[in-house]
């Protein structure tokens, strides 16, 4: 009986075609709005590293004390060089790393290639293993190249492709500025979205970094942060390069793997503990002020989904309610119009139960076609989503299976939702009046 | 025209009554708050930025070879000499930063040296002697930088400015009283700077919202600064020779000395161009939220008009009755008119209180500012206007029922 009430449903589509079109109209936009902004949105909020990001911590150390934060700034979301070499020096979490951005000009060593800006991060040996950054030759470094201050290098698949032609690089040697770096290791893709090591400083979106090298060895070259050098409270630190290394400027992103619950409690008392030793010595005037993040906590800390996609969605969100409001409206429409014709299907025997099933399977065929509509326009979405978002979370968005499915589904539920009301009406319809009056 | 019978039959049909009201109290919260959103995107785009737009482009220079210091302010001066030689050039000037750049470099402003919070927060511009000029900005009140007082200093070198040319904004948030000539400040230096020049206008590096309570606050302090990744040479050309300029520029530079790097796509930019990349998200927001406004619109306009065809259609026999026993066209017509007006009337009511309320979810959620109530009065008139236009043509077909339908059977 359903398959028959669906086929006079699909039938029914064609009877008041204006009234049919708008309704599958209306709910095509709403859904297609709702699902084009949900695609970036779902991009955007993604868990760059779900398998380890209960494991993966941010540690936090005020180290300008609170009057820093009389006008309602927050403790800066990096820490000072002092304070991570620190860390890095006790090695209290499992694995951990300091890590900053910069840039070289990199120098080919065909003479006949112009040089170009490349840029990357300085990181500890640790970073590779704690972010599961996977490798096509070679690895990373070893913690005794960090402690030697190695002058080695890895270096992304797409400067492998651009310098080597994706040939195996290992051993080969990369001239970054004036100083020469031996190849360890060349990653695969890879590309976590959010960059979550580095939501801190930059557009969490971009392009893989073309190289990492070892903290110690760019520190050793002098070379700069390309990200935030927060410096607020650090009037009169000494000049040049050592003095800002022992300012109170925050400028070092760190990271500590710790393994459960435990450790990272563990790691929380340590933290408190470092930072009151620092209080004691008299190098901080305040009590201590610790925090330490999760992942996924990190990422909510630094807003790292844009407001204006939140809005978006919402926005999206409100209009398909609107959408539904007047597909309700609608189908109260279409569905009382025939009242004349439930009424004799009513007096003839058939039960409310089989109104409800007949109505309800004819809406689940305007939800269908609606759904399609959708499909189309969230497809029109995706291409012009560029138009609204910036390019590098525009690119982000794209069609995928669980998306179709969820557009169709999203149509189906929601008209069939909408459907409700106007189906009791129908089911309620009083056969007797119906027939006296025709 | 008696809306006493109107209710009456509104009270026949409740549930498509409350919808229509229901999906136009809906449209105005949305509408009203987009519209608002809309105009304060847009509001942003048009700030004048206080430079000279065009005639001015900005080079992104990046080194090629790692300088001492010294070093670098040699290939500044170099890179200066030769950019003075392109044709077209008038004056041209180095730069940590530009108006509208997006990011860059902000310091906080305290009027004594060991005040606990921050008076305010200024977009921190090193200049020399030829920063104003080049820019195009206009000095109001004061001097220029004299070249004796540029400082040369390297990125991570201690700076003591002791003068600054701050903007009218920051002039006025300092000292309200518009006396701040000649007077200091502190910007997280141990050392007052005092203020030598104010002008006009002279727009913040960056753009984002958190500088929203700063806007149009800066400083520009006369440090030529020799940082290790490179410059920005701002360059000014005469009237009508930017092109020309921007093309030669870049080439000049690269024949004067190959190591550095000046990014094909990103390296050169005209202010036009800088002004268009610093705004690109707002215009984005402001025409997603524009169609979203338009189809919305559309789709209630739509929503009205198959149900009040719904009505008519239900209603013929009734129509007819009326018509027979004198109603005249104008009366048919005035009654839907009226009946439309009535319902919009009360989605409108609802609507208003939803506007505000998802007014304040924005506020206290996203840091938006509260909704004028212009918008809202917008909103109604444009509502009230769509719920007559989309009941017209149902109501005139109404309209033009012959008396006949009275003795058909429904």
């Amino acid at each position: 009986m359903l398959a028959y009430y669906l086929r006079l449903g699909l039938l029914s589509l064609r009877r008041n075609p204006v009234l049919t079109a708008l309704m599958v109209l209306a709910i095509g936009v709403g859904v297609a709005a709702s699902m084009t902004t949900y695609a970036v949105f779902r991009a955007v909020s993604a868990n760059p590293l779900p398998d380890k990001s209960s494991r993966l911590f941010v540690p936090q150390i005020d180290p300008w004390g609170p009057q820093a934060r009389l006008d309602g700034s927050d403790v800066p979301d990096a820490l000072t060089y002092t304070d991570a070499m620190a860390l890095m020096r006790d090695r209290r979490g499992a694995r951990q790393t300091a890590i900053y951005p910069m840039s070289h000009t990199l120098i080919p060593d065909d003479v006949s290639r112009e040089p170009f800006h490349v840029s990357g991060y300085a990181a500890y040996a640790d970073f590779f293993p704690m972010f599961d950054a996977p490798f096509a030759y070679g690895s990373g470094w070893d913690r005794a190249q960090d402690d030697a201050h190695a002058a080695v290098v890895v270096i992304s698949s797409q400067l492998n492709r651009q310098l080597f032609g994706g040939a195996n690089s290992v051993g080969r040697t990369l001239r970054l500025d004036d100083h020469d770096y031996r190849i360890v290791g060349v990653m695969a893709d890879w590309n976590p979205r959010p960059r979550f090591y580095d939501v801190n400083n930059d557009d969490a979106f971009n392009d893989p970094p073309d190289f990492i090298l070892p903290f110690t060895q760019a520190v050793d070259t002098h070379t700069d942060t390309d990200g935030n050098d927060l410096c607020r409270g650090t009037t009169g630190r000494e000049p040049g390069w050592d003095g800002w290394l022992r300012s109170g400027c925050a400028w070092v992103s760190f990271w500590v793997e710790l393994p459960d619950g435990a450790a990272a409690a563990a790691y929380r008392s340590y933290l408190q503990g470092y930072a009151a030793e620092q209080t004691r010595a008299g190098r901080f005037h305040w009590p201590p002020n610790t925090a330490l993040f999760d992942l996924t906590q990190w990422l909510r800390h630094e807003q790292v989904v844009p407001p204006a996609t939140r809005i978006s969605l919402l926005l999206s969100l409100g209009f398909f309610l609107v959408c539904l409001v007047n597909t309700v409206g609608l189908l109260l429409a279409k569905f009382m119009r025939r009242a004349g014709e439930i009424g004799v299907r009513r007096a003839l025997g058939a039960s409310r139960r089989e109104i409800w099933l007949q109505f309800l399977a004819e809406a689940a065929m305007v939800g269908i076609a609606g759904g399609v509509a959708g499909l189309l326009l969230t497809g029109v979405g995706m291409v012009s989503v560029g138009l609204v978002f910036e390019p590098e979370i525009a690119r982000l968005a794209h069609m995928s299976a669980g998306l179709i499915g969820l557009t169709l589904l999203c149509a189906l539920v929601a008209t069939v939702a909408a459907a409700f009301y106007p189906t009791w009406r129908a089911a309620h319809v009083q056969p007797a009046w119906q027939l006296k009056s025709h | 025209m008696d809306i006493q019978p109107i209710l009456a039959a509104l009270r026949h049909h409740k549930a498509g009554t409350m919808l229509i009201a229901l999906q136009i109290a809906l449209t105005l919260a949305i509408v009203c708050n987009s519209l608002f959103i809309i105009h304060q995107r847009l509001a942003r785009m048009d700030e004048p930025s206080g430079v000279d737009e065009a005639n001015v482009f900005v080079i992104q220079n990046l080194w090629g070879e790692q300088y001492s210091t010294q070093e670098t302010l040699a290939r500044i001066r170099e890179d200066l000499a030769t950019l003075r030689q392109v044709p077209g050039v008038q004056d041209v000037t180095p730069a940590n930063q530009y108006p509208f750049k997006g990011g860059g470099w902000d310091n906080l402003i305290t009027m004594t040296p060991d005040q606990r919070s921050s008076t305010t927060d200024a977009s921190y511009f090193a200049g020399d002697e030829h920063f104003l000029d080049t820019l195009g900005v206009r000095l109001i009140a004061g001097r220029d930088f004299r070249p004796d007082e540029v400082q040369s200093r390297g990125m991570r070198e201690k700076m003591i400015p002791t003068v600054a040319i701050v903007s009218k904004p920051l002039a006025d948030k300092l000292y309200p009283h518009g006396d701040a000539l000649g007077k200091s400040f502190y910007a997280m230096t141990s050392a007052p700077i005092t203020v030598i020049g104010i002008v006009d206008v002279l727009q913040r590096s960056d753009v984002s919202t958190w500088s929203a309570p700063y806007a149009g606050e800066s400083m520009v302090v006369p440090i030529r600064m020799a940082m290790s990744w490179g410059v920005y040479y701002i360059v000014r050309t005469k009237p009508g020779q930017l092109a020309a300029a921007m093309r030669a520029a870049p080439k000049a530079l690269y024949a004067e000395n190959r190591m550095r790097m000046i990014d094909a796509k990103d390296g050169v930019l005209s202010f036009a161009e800088v002004r268009r990349r610093a705004f690109e998200r707002d215009r984005g927001m402001a025409v997603l939220m524009g169609i979203i406004c338009v189809v919305l619109l559309a789709i209630t306009a739509a929503g009205i008009v198959g149900l009040t065809s719904f009505w008519v259609g239900q209603r013929r026999r009734q129509i007819g009755v009326r018509r027979a026993l004198g109603a005249t066209h104008r009366d048919i017509l005035g009654y839907f008119m009226t009946e439309n007006l009535l319902i919009s009337l009360a989605g409108v009511v609802i609507g208003v209180l939803l506007s505000f309320g998802l007014n304040a979810w924005l506020v206290t959620h996203f840091t938006l500012a509260a909704l004028p109530l212009t918008y809202v009065v917008g909103g109604i008139v444009i509502l009230l206007l769509l719920g007559q236009g989309a009941v017209f043509a149902p109501a005139l077909r109404a309209s033009r029922v012959p008396p006949i339908e009275a003795t058909r059977p429904a």
